[in-house]
């Protein structure tokens, strides 16, 4: 079986210099790109199938072709890495970051290349130690090697790119917030349209490309779009960073051929739940995706076939929630968290998610009233997709939503009990 | 770029409507008078789409039955587009909207000043939501002290982001923002203080509920349904802003933006504003005075207008002294009573001559003098000598929109809708120009320009003839240096690449010089074929008007006065003490047999006076005024306040009548008169609807219909109703009965509409959102440029300016709070006023060794003058600055010479 992204990941914690990058192969796949047109690059991306890996799962291809070319375009043009990973439950572009910074490089680079852009930065989160400095040591090791600034790699193409550490917000991760937070701006969302391709930072195109899914570029320039495709089991093409976290035997993150079922992932990899819990349902892609059940469990983990169960792949990072912890209590968890995040732009984010995580709170302190259930159902709607300024709130609302469809005995069981049945 | 207007047919809730497709969804069903609520979409912040209220149904066809929620104010219109706001899922949504909004906000409204015109409140109404569910804590915040004119009270604020947008993004101001994140968002100051933008008084009318209130008001509290409404015009400087001011127990409580798309638009500036308090001072002469060896006792009116009658009568020589602070009306019958070769416009000539050469540029000229609303669609502005945000505050603010025209385009290009400014303002940034200011000092309008100059009158002057010339090499060459020449390149290139260039100058350097510099570049530009604006700032309400009435001045009067017998000077509206130098008008003053001035507040002119007769402000007369533009416009008595002060023209007219029991002509008849005798004038009579108008049978009511306690105002005096007071002199009632609907533009008293209580009710009285008055906005322009001018300033090229030695050449500066010597008697704009300084340039200073704050002792006309020294406000070598109009600079004529090394006194 493959592993295109973590192949050569060392099990060390350090990172892959850049003279162990480039034995094992690094940067020729960049020197390849250079003799490429950069509207070939574009193309091979887009054959490939490679989907945004940060949850929202945009061909990667169809957003650098919206860039537009040549000499009338507008200039400069920026390519910006999303590796601000905030999103609960989710540590995979940690691994790529800290463990082959370079491979993300090279994707940067070579994607730069395609649409043309001067400059680049790699948008880090706050929290992200080691990271920042794999990522800030790469970066001078590059400079060092001509694969940045001016004549890359004996090319005519020159980029700049600089590490920016974000200060700490979940919206940083927006892309269109995450440009504001980059001009020194509030980390509010963008109106959309236009989007990045047109005008993105400073009003410049620009493209915005998480982490995981840059780093599979390098590799799919040198083994072609179909090499990719095969990769998955399904037609989604590639393989994917899956995690798993909460009461399992083995928590972690594998790279495995997108649509591995999550059955596989969970009693395989992570080696089933530990001894005395049960698996009572699972967020598949991070905190902001919808529950699934034990009935799910064979699914295939790829885009399409989560989505027809009713959650998302997300970032493809399990939670798993057991028969021993309190899903109404997860649940507020996660929805204080969105509630302190929400950037306080529009109306149902700002003012619907503190008043959710407070009833979630009541209903644990055993102070619940069965119309607040009413209210709860009410949330999920008001703050659905298209309501709300950008996809914050909404998500924030799937792990509500389907664990009032899943669990609504639990929440009821708080409100008839007055307290928490698992305390 | 002309707009394209491109109509688009659209369902709503299954009717077909013809509408406006560059507009929005918004936009658009608010002018076809559906309601559909809205609040941080504002016809000129546009849309950024943050509180979702404007939520309606979208369908993709006719058999689509479900239909997809959208925000109507981020919604492009589409030919054959379904939509529906009265779908239940929309308006379940709307009302979800609000109780949101309302999770947070206060049930204060009994006690809040923006109670009964609180846009929350209308809005909250329409979608109908009333029962609160949320049953946990609201959040709370510290309030600022923002300084005299605004209070604010963050609790209340439903975070629709309108304040910060007109603030920072509209006005250019620094010191507001947004802080902190989620339900926590705080709109302050960084600290509390005093807002220092020029225009933070609009926050009042743009905030959609009580957060930013006006603290006047706040200081006399009155409802919205309780005040006695006039529409009127802003006497505070010459752009001639329309307002409405609000009176109930005999004082003015506000003054809000009246809407005139030509003029002012949404917005005012703070002195127009907030400088309305002089009308309530407890100092108003409220009945005419008698001056008895210095001691000044109420009189009899009757009495008085019999005594001054016969002092007019027998006088052997009479002079007349107008006012560019009056009314035409009033300047007329003055001019009536004293004859017209008596008559003087009551200015300094160097003031009143510059106001003629503008007038004749207007008049002559073939350049169009532009209205505020032209000039914000300008892509490219040079301002000559102006320190705009001083002295002519609100026409800054549509330079400040005109400067991100040009940027614009790019977002146009980019296919983003004029509509969408979020959109639009990611993409342009902050970028501004081409934006070039020369003046004499560094001003505020610099932080947009593109490039500044800073330089003597005359070489500002020889910029204009420089850039004139590379426009046309056939002009006579100016001898610039490289950098000079360089700069009149890059402007010359800037406003022949422009759609609309604009060309700003006006009076206020004393400059003719200066005036002419722009005229001559606007003609060039014109030449060349380009759509060129030309825009004069001239100092008062009513410079222009009393220009047009006299060319004699008040040097001429003095002198008059001083020749033969002793005259008898009748003197409207205006301290002469103001205008000409302190010796010179004690010496008019004391040798003139009779004083008798009209005047609203004790000054140092009506001290000398024989009589005083008390005038009636803007707020208790009827009048016309012709602002900078060349626009004659109306404004109307607020109330009929309960002592003797009238309109100085009723007064005039008192005592012109050779019977005193016949009646007096109304105020149609004396403008009439006055058309009659200045057939340029003639449109004045037209401008508003006559007094016999009728909207059927009914006048136009000043009170809503909603005042309250008409009966018991003054029932601890009288119990019965005293009968209102009726106005012979327009069709507008002191009365709450009347016409309820819409009356004419230019005599709508108030704004309001079924379900529409705030200020926002505008929208009603469109012809569509954001656009112009039903039935046109009000005033008519005097002026329109003539297709060949026989002007021709080109060869009228200053030499450029030398220093002498240690001489250095001082120029008026201007003040927002100060220059206006009636608004600085207002207690909330006198907390602004600065004190008087003298600046220097920091070179001129250093050799003479004078630092910060020396006091500098100098004279002009006699006068002493001891002030401290102010540097680096950027004056150029052998140019110092004086502020005009202050408490202790009053009088000075500018400009003077003065020598440092002479004046020094530690």
């Amino acid at each position: 079986m493959e592993k295109p992204l973590t192949q050569h990941i060392k099990n060390d914690h350090t990172w892959l210099s850049l003279k162990e990058y480039e034995a094992v192969g690094g940067y020729q796949h960049l020197r390849k790109a250079l003799k490429l047109n950069p509207q070939d690059i574009t193309k091979i991306i887009k054959d490939s199938g490679l989907k945004g890996r940060g949850g929202a799962g945009f061909s990667t291809g169809t957003k650098w072709e919206l860039v537009s070319l040549g000499d009338q375009s507008p200039k400069p043009k920026y390519f910006i890495a999303n590796a601000d990973e905030m999103e609960p439950g989710s540590f995979k572009d940690r691994l790529l970051l800290e463990g082959n910074p370079h491979q993300l490089i090279e994707g940067i680079i070579i994607g730069a290349y395609a649409i043309q852009a001067q400059f680049s930065f790699v948008f880090l989160r706050g929290a992200y130690h080691p990271a920042a400095k794999a990522i800030t040591r790469a970066i001078e090791e590059s400079y060092q090697a001509g694969y940045l600034g001016e004549h890359i790699a004996g090319s005519d193409f020159k980029l700049e790119m600089s590490l920016h550490i974000s200060q700490g917000r979940y919206m940083c991760g927006e892309e269109t917030a995450l440009l504001n937070a980059l001009e020194g701006k509030r980390a509010n969302p963008r109106a959309k349209p236009p989007y990045p391709a047109l005008s993105g930072l400073f009003g410049k195109p620009t493209i915005v490309n998480n982490v995981e899914t840059l780093s599979n570029v390098p590799q799919i320039i040198s083994n072609g779009a179909d090499w990719f495709m095969n990769l998955s089991k399904t037609g989604e093409g590639g393989t994917k960073l899956y995690g798993a976290s909460g009461r399992v035997k083995n928590p972690g993150l594998w790279e495995l051929p997108l649509g591995t079922s999550l059955r596989e992932i969970l009693e395989e990899h992570a080696g089933g739940m530990q001894e005395g819990y049960q698996l009572k349902g699972l967020l598949p892609g991070g905190g902001s995706t919808d529950f699934l059940t034990p009935e799910h469990l064979d699914v295939p983990m790829d885009y399409a076939s989560i989505m027809k169960v009713g959650s998302r792949l997300g970032t493809g990072t399990i939670i798993v929630l057991d028969d021993k912890t309190c899903p109404v209590g997860m649940v507020g968890n996660l929805e204080k968290f969105f509630a302190q995040e929400s950037c306080g732009w529009c109306t149902p984010c700002r003012e619907g998610l503190p008043w959710t995580a407070k009833i979630l709170d009541s209903l644990e302190a055993g102070n619940g009233k069965m119309e607040d259930l009413d209210i709860l159902k009410f949330q999920t709607h008001y703050m659905a997709p298209g309501h709300t300024f950008c996809a914050l709130a909404p998500g924030a609302m799937e792990p509500l939503q389907s664990a009032l469809q899943y669990f609504r005995e639990d929440f009821e069981r708080h409100i008839h009990e007055h307290k928490c049945p698992w305390k | 770029m002309p707009l394209e207007i491109i109509m688009a047919k659209v369902y709503i809730d299954n009717k077909l409507y013809e509408v406006d497709g560059s507009k929005n969804m918004l936009e658009n069903c608010l002018s076809l008078g559906l309601n559909l609520p809205y609040f941080c979409w504002h016809p000129v912040l546009r849309s950024v789409g943050a509180c979702r209220q404007c939520a309606i149904l979208k369908y993709k066809d006719d058999k689509d039955t479900k239909g997809k929620l959208i925000m109507a104010c981020l919604e492009p219109v589409a030919d054959n587009m379904r939509i529906s706001i009265e779908a239940p899922e929309a308006h379940l949504f709307r009302a979800s909207n609000i109780e949101a909004l309302m999770v947070n906000h206060p049930h204060d409204c009994p006690v809040c000043d923006e109670g009964g015109e609180c846009h929350l409140q209308d809005m909250t109404l329409m979608t109908g939501h009333n029962y609160r569910r949320y049953r946990f804590k609201k959040r709370t915040h510290n309030n600022q002290y923002l300084g005299p004119f605004i209070n604010h009270e963050m609790n209340r604020c439903i975070q629709c982001y309108r304040c910060v947008r007109f603030y920072k993004d509209y006005a250019g101001g620094k010191d507001l923002d947004v802080f902190s994140s989620h339900d926590d968002v705080y709109f302050g100051r960084h600290e509390q203080g005093v807002l220092e933008n020029e225009f933070s008084g609009n926050l009042v009318e743009v905030c959609p509920t009580g957060v930013f209130t006006d603290k006047t008001l706040k200081k006399h509290f009155t409802r919205k349904w309780d005040l006695t409404d006039a529409p009127s015009i802003c006497h505070q400087c010459a752009l001639g802003c329309n307002i409405i001011a609000g009176e109930r127990y005999g004082s003015i409580r506000r003054i809000l933006t009246r809407f005139n798309g030509d003029v002012n638009g949404y917005f005012l500036c703070d002195r127009g504003r907030f400088g309305y308090e002089y009308v309530n001072s407890d100092q108003r002469i409220q009945k005419p005075l008698r001056n008895q060896q210095g001691v000044f006792s109420n009189i009899i009116t009757v009495e008085a207008i019999q005594e001054i009658k016969e002092i007019t009568k027998s006088a052997k020589k009479l002079i007349g002294l107008g006012s560019p602070s009056a009314s035409l009306e009033s300047n007329f019958l003055l001019r009536e009573l004293v004859g017209k070769d008596n008559f003087y416009a009551g200015v300094p000539a160097r003031e009143g001559k510059l106001i003629r050469l503008v007038i004749e540029i207007l008049e002559k000229g073939k350049v169009k003098t532009l209205c505020l609303g032209e000039v914000k669609d300008c892509d490219a502005v040079f301002i000559l000598g102006e320190d705009i945000t001083n002295t002519a505050p609100l026409l800054a603010l549509y330079l400040r929109q005109a400067a991100k025209n040009k940027p614009g385009e790019q977002a146009k290009a980019m296919h983003i809708p004029v509509w969408n400014d979020a959109a639009t303002k990611e993409v342009v940034q902050d970028a501004t120009g081409p934006f070039y200011v020369a003046s004499v000092h560094t001003t505020k309008l610099d932080e947009i320009a593109t490039r500044t100059f800073l330089a003597h009158p005359d070489n500002i002057a020889r910029l204009g003839y420089a850039i004139a010339r590379q426009v046309d090499d056939r002009l006579p060459a100016v001898d610039l240096d490289e950098d000079g020449e360089t700069l009149a390149g890059e402007i010359a290139a800037a406003m022949l690449s422009a759609k609309k260039p604009l060309i700003v100058a006006g009076s206020s350097l004393f400059s003719e010089t200066i005036i002419q510099s722009a005229a001559n570049l606007a003609f060039v530009l014109k030449d060349k074929g380009k759509d060129v604006g030309l825009v004069y700032v001239i100092p008062e309400v009513n410079s222009m008007g009393l220009s047009l009435l006299s060319d004699r001045y008040l040097e001429e009067a003095f002198e008059k006065a001083g020749q033969d017998s002793a005259a008898t000077v009748v003197i409207l509206e205006n301290d002469l003490f103001q205008r000409m130098d302190k010796t010179a008008t004690e010496v008019f003053l004391k040798q003139a047999e009779k004083v008798i001035a009209l005047d609203y507040l004790p000054n140092l002119t009506t001290a000398h006076a024989n009589y005083i007769l008390p005038s009636g402000t803007f707020a208790e007369a009827d009048g016309t005024v012709i602002n900078n533009e060349g626009r004659a416009q109306r404004f109307y008595q607020v109330h009929v306040p309960d002592n003797e002060i009238r309109s100085s023209w009723k007064w005039l007219q008192e005592i012109l009548k050779d019977n005193p029991n016949s009646q007096t002509k109304n105020f149609d008849a004396v403008t009439r008169s006055l058309a009659e005798a200045f057939p340029k004038l003639e449109a004045i009579a037209t401008i508003a609807p006559s007094s016999d108008f009728r909207e059927g049978t009914q006048k136009i009511p000043r009170e809503p219909h909603r005042y309250s306690g008409r009966t018991s105002m003054y029932a601890k005096i009288n119990v019965s109703e005293p009968q209102s007071p009726y106005d012979f002199d327009s069709a507008l009632s002191f009365t709450m009965e009347g016409y309820g609907a819409q009356p004419p533009a230019a005599i709508t008293p108030f704004y309001w509409s079924p379900g529409w209580n705030s200020v926002q009710a505008i929208n009603k009285f469109q012809i569509e959102v954001g656009g112009d008055l039903h039935g046109g906005n009000p005033g008519k322009r005097l002026f329109e440029p003539l297709e060949d001018s026989g002007l021709d300033y080109s060869k009228n090229i200053p030499s450029a300016f030398s220093q002498n030695q240690e001489e250095v050449q001082v120029m008026p500066l201007y003040h927002i709070f100060g220059s206006g010597e009636l608004s600085a008697l207002s207690p909330s704009i006198k907390e602004r006023v600065p004190n008087p300084y003298i600046s220097l340039n920091d070179d001129d200073a250093a050799k003479a060794g004078i630092s910060e704050d020396t006091i500098l002792q100098f004279s002009n006309n006699g006068q002493i003058f001891s002030l401290p020294v102010k540097l680096h406000m950027g004056l150029p070598k052998g140019v110092a600055g004086v502020p005009k109009g202050l408490e202790g600079t009053a009088g000075i004529h500018f400009p003077f010479s003065i020598h440092l090394n002479n004046h020094k006194n530690g």
